[in-house]
């Protein structure tokens, strides 16, 4: 028999604050994060909102130990928000590491904790970068690459280069953790996350771990990231519109997505570890599985391949579609991959579409990328904590027969819920989680 | 462990800076050869390190069915192509009935390159020498007329394992891991782990990079972790030397075929070697230095024997060591060779000097995110043929390292069962077994 594995922490981390209560606390009251991006002058592109976290809420100093603070110079935005997030899932989970200040916590062994966690393809800092550009313009105004290795590149900082490797977000997390167990750096864009959930649950299960920090963070609120959206067609075209009218999911009129910094890190654990050191699990992973669209240009989804995902998750949790009380779709707004998640939950579920509530997030963080579907599964896990559904924010016409239209925060009967993610470059997932008693 | 599934290899390929099928870069292994040279690709003539180890004359479009159906793969897509398409065609999966949903994809692939000459273009056109940053908007503006869309998105690290599951039509699980030097090798052990949970039948799994580029050689440069050996570039690559000074910048893909033991002897498949163990730790240590005493390494290569059932300090019933090969990660720096030799040799004690331990990046060069599948497919080559590569360029021997290298020229030996190590920048370490089937 397998080892059972549960969700005993979450740390969400989102323009919505740090924390599952911040997160939680403006999904009851209906409060979008979504706001007139500031990371930087966005006044080229369409789309003008995203989803920041700006510093009174959040300085990376502030969470790592002393000793570390010197570190803090070489992260960027994606390991900033990694190693915040992760600080407040340790202590969420009433875990102990040398990370944080939580005496009270169980001391977990290093060699038993892993890290997963799922990042982007990271863009160095533009202004960093063209200033040693500029100190290197040849007669015709470009770089003169004999100039740039005599000179230019001298005015990167030694370290550059380790700023913006995507496994620096689990390096520098399992240093101030002390996670020598089994670590890795997923980066499959909006899947990541439940991809590293994936990872963590059969590091878990084959024993290499009894607990795992996991899930993922990403910003793509800088020019070249940024630019690379809006040339894959992601982003709306929202240039008059109210930053709460920007994402519209499921609905005939959606436009796009809108982008935000974040995701965060679950603690996942055996439950026998758990029960042993007296833990509360949040919900327990019930099934996992994980498909691929081969789509010819890799920006598609295929309701296929995501309904074949939800089938096999299904079966891995031994459970039948009747079983599930709600799903949190991935519901980024952009139309085709909509429309495939929609008709693939209306495949697997019937009749009983219609009536299953969807709970969405990226109308209240933005489309966080590589940590998107972190937030995803830390709301699903409280829901099922609390027996309750959050608002749903939705501006768009929703005419495809799921409930993704507005509705207001209220109690709710979860047994189970699912929790679906498809990327750009075609993966998707499917994790079910069940309610622990 | 007992009843745990069995995992096989059913067919390798590779694209390497030495040739770009199994068999003749085999044979240029086992005579010592080397192809560093001056790099030709852009004008690195000024920088610290002129030299690298390129992949040369090599055409993709050769090893896809319909060239057209994958656009403008980025260059680590290209190399991926090729590998993947020699393993598939070795295994013979092309003429079994497949349920595309258990035919899975866990790629250690890095970013794709960036394209230089757009990016300064684009900045330095953008850029405000007073204010001392780039105006955003004209960034933008300027992006749109000399950045390519379409080459932009594809340089995600998830792409190569995108092409790869549109070339062969893979629809079940589909990961891509990044965890620099250790990635691919990290791949082929989670592949596994994915095959023995039940979740696939077959992986396609490998890695594939290349980091030879402008800003990809600043940054090893600006790290200092490159050899400078400019006057002698087919001599610097020289792990295990008391001269050696970093490591040589390589390039390419290594691809395997997994199955289940199960899968591969219902299709009549031949079977190349059994993959025995894996073993991964996070050093948990510093950003940029190993543990002294080789902390993270020991661990994985010790919990990669266990993994595999083998006792390291045990000799087999005829006399000889448990391990009868080493693939080292011998990266030729200072402080890999030193820590990894230590690491070794405490885990094996005694019957580490017995062991041939060799690093074909003395003359292939490092191919960073590929080279653990590469050494991997190396260890498969030797089973085969019984015949074990040279570490060249060892001349002048460390004193402090007193393992066996096999310097310079090859060797005859029975060798039923190969480790293969990898160590990443930011701390992960990857330890593979393999066996003769």
């Amino acid at each position: 028999m397998r080892r059972r594995t549960v969700i005993t922490g979450a740390g969400p981390i989102s323009a919505l604050g740090v924390g599952i209560d911040a997160h939680w606390d403006a999904m009851q009251s209906g409060r979008t994060g979504l706001a007139p991006m500031t990371s930087f002058d966005p006044g080229w592109y369409t789309c003008h909102v995203a989803g920041e976290l700006d510093a009174d809420r959040f300085k990376v100093r502030s969470v790592v130990p002393k000793s570390y603070r010197k570190a803090v110079k070489v992260m960027c935005r994606d390991v900033e928000l990694a190693v915040g997030a992760a600080a407040d899932a340790v202590v969420h989970s009433n875990l102990s590491t040398p990370g944080v200040d939580h005496e009270s916590g169980f001391p977990i062994p290093p060699e038993r904790l892993g890290c997963h966690i799922g990042a982007g393809l990271i863009a160095a800092d533009v202004n960093e970068l063209t200033v040693a550009f500029s100190s290197s313009r040849g007669d015709d105004g470009e770089v003169d690459l004999a100039t740039w290795g005599t000179s230019g590149m001298e005015n990167l900082t030694p370290l550059w280069l380790l700023k913006y490797l995507p496994n620096m977000l689990a390096c520098h997390v399992t240093i101030v953790h002390d996670c020598r167990g089994p670590s890795n750096t997923i980066t499959c864009a909006e899947s990541s996350s439940a991809l590293s959930l994936g990872e963590s649950m059969r590091v878990i299960e084959r024993g290499s771990a009894d607990a795992c920090l996991s899930g993922g963070a990403e910003s793509k609120l800088n020019p070249l990231n940024y630019y690379r959206q809006h040339s894959a067609g992601r982003l709306a075209d929202a240039r008059d519109l109210e930053p709460g009218d920007v994402v519209r999911p499921f609905a005939e009129n959606a436009l796009g997505t809108a982008l935000g910094e974040g995701g965060g890190l679950l603690v996942i654990e055996a439950l026998d570890h758990c029960t042993e050191r007296g833990g509360t699990p949040m919900a327990e992973v019930r099934g996992y599985a994980a498909t691929q669209s081969p789509t010819h240009d890799g920006l598609g989804a295929d309701a296929d391949d995501i309904a074949a995902a939800i089938t096999m998750a299904l079966r891995d949790a031994d459970l039948d579609p009747a079983d599930i009380d709600a799903v949190v779709p991935f519901g980024c707004g952009i139309p085709v991959v909509d429309r495939a998640e929609a008709e693939a939950i209306k495949r697997v579920f019937g009749d009983r579409a219609e009536e299953l509530e969807l709970v969405l997030t990226v109308p209240y963080t933005g489309n966080c990328n590589a940590g998107n579907g972190t937030i995803q599964i830390a709301i699903a896990c409280r829901c099922l904590q609390e027996q309750a559904l959050p608002a749903r924010l939705n501006t768009g016409s929703v005419e495809c027969g799921l409930k993704a239209g507005t509705r207001a925060a209220g109690p709710a009967s979860l047994r189970n819920m699912l929790v679906l993610s498809a990327s750009q470059g075609g993966q998707n997932t499917a994790v079910v989680l069940g309610r622990c008693e | 462990m007992s009843d745990r599934r069995r995992i096989v290899i059913t067919g390798a390929g590779w694209v390497t800076p030495m040739g770009h099928d199994l068999e003749s870069v085999w044979q240029r292994l086992l005579a010592g050869e080397t192809d560093v040279a001056p790099i030709d690709r852009f004008d690195a003539s000024t920088f610290p390190t002129t030299f690298a180890s390129q992949v040369r004359d090599y055409d993709w479009t050769g090893f896809v069915e319909n060239p057209t159906m994958h656009g403008r793969p980025g260059m680590h897509t290209q190399f991926a192509l090729g590998a993947a398409r020699q393993a598939w065609d070795a295994s013979g999966l092309g003429d079994s009935e497949l349920d595309r949903h258990r035919v899975g994809i866990y790629l250690g692939a890095g970013e794709g390159v960036l394209d230089f000459t757009s990016y300064q273009r684009t900045s330095l056109k953008a850029w405000n020498a007073d204010a001392g940053q780039v105006d955003t908007v004209q960034w933008g503006d300027a992006a749109s007329r000399h950045l390519d869309g379409i080459g932009e998105i594809e340089q995600e690290p998830n792409m190569p394992a995108s092409h790869i599951s549109r070339e062969f039509g893979i629809r079940g699980p589909v990961y891509n891991c990044l965890t620099a030097c250790a990635a691919s090798t990290q791949a082929i052990g989670e592949a596994a782990s994915i095959l023995q949970r039940g979740d696939a039948d077959v992986m396609v799994s490998g890695g594939t990079h290349t980091m030879l580029h402008v800003l990809g050689i600043t940054g090893f440069n600006r790290l200092t972790a490159m050899s400078t050996r400019n006057d002698s570039p087919q001599t610097a690559s020289r792990p295990f030397s008391r001269s050696r000074d970093g490591f040589v910048m390589g390039e390419g893909s290594g691809i395997i075929v997994m199955e289940t033991l199960e899968h591969a002897e219902a299709r009549g498949a031949n079977i190349l070697a059994e993959l025995r163990g894996f073993g991964s730790t996070a050093d948990a240590y510093r950003i940029t230095d190993m543990h002294p005493e080789g902390r993270g390494p020991g661990d994985a290569i010790r919990q990669a024997l266990a993994n595999a059932g083998i006792d390291p300090s045990q000799r087999l019933d005829d006399g000889r060591p448990p391990v009868h090969y080493i693939s080292a990660h011998g990266t030729s720096t200072s402080e890999n060779d030193s820590i990894e030799t230590k690491a070794v040799k405490r885990v094996f004690g005694d019957l580490a000097g017995e062991i041939p331990m060799t690093s074909i990046k003395s003359m292939m060069g490092h191919l960073i995110c590929a080279a653990g599948a590469v050494e991997f497919i190396t260890c498969l080559m030797i089973l085969r043929d019984q015949m074990i590569p040279p570490t060249i360029n060892l001349d002048e021997p460390d004193p402090e390292l007193d393992l066996d290298y096999v310097p310079n020229v090859k060797r005859e030996a029975a060798v039923d069962t190969c480790l293969s190590n990898s160590f990443g920048f930011g701390g992960q370490n990857d330890t593979l077994v393999v066996s003769r089937f």
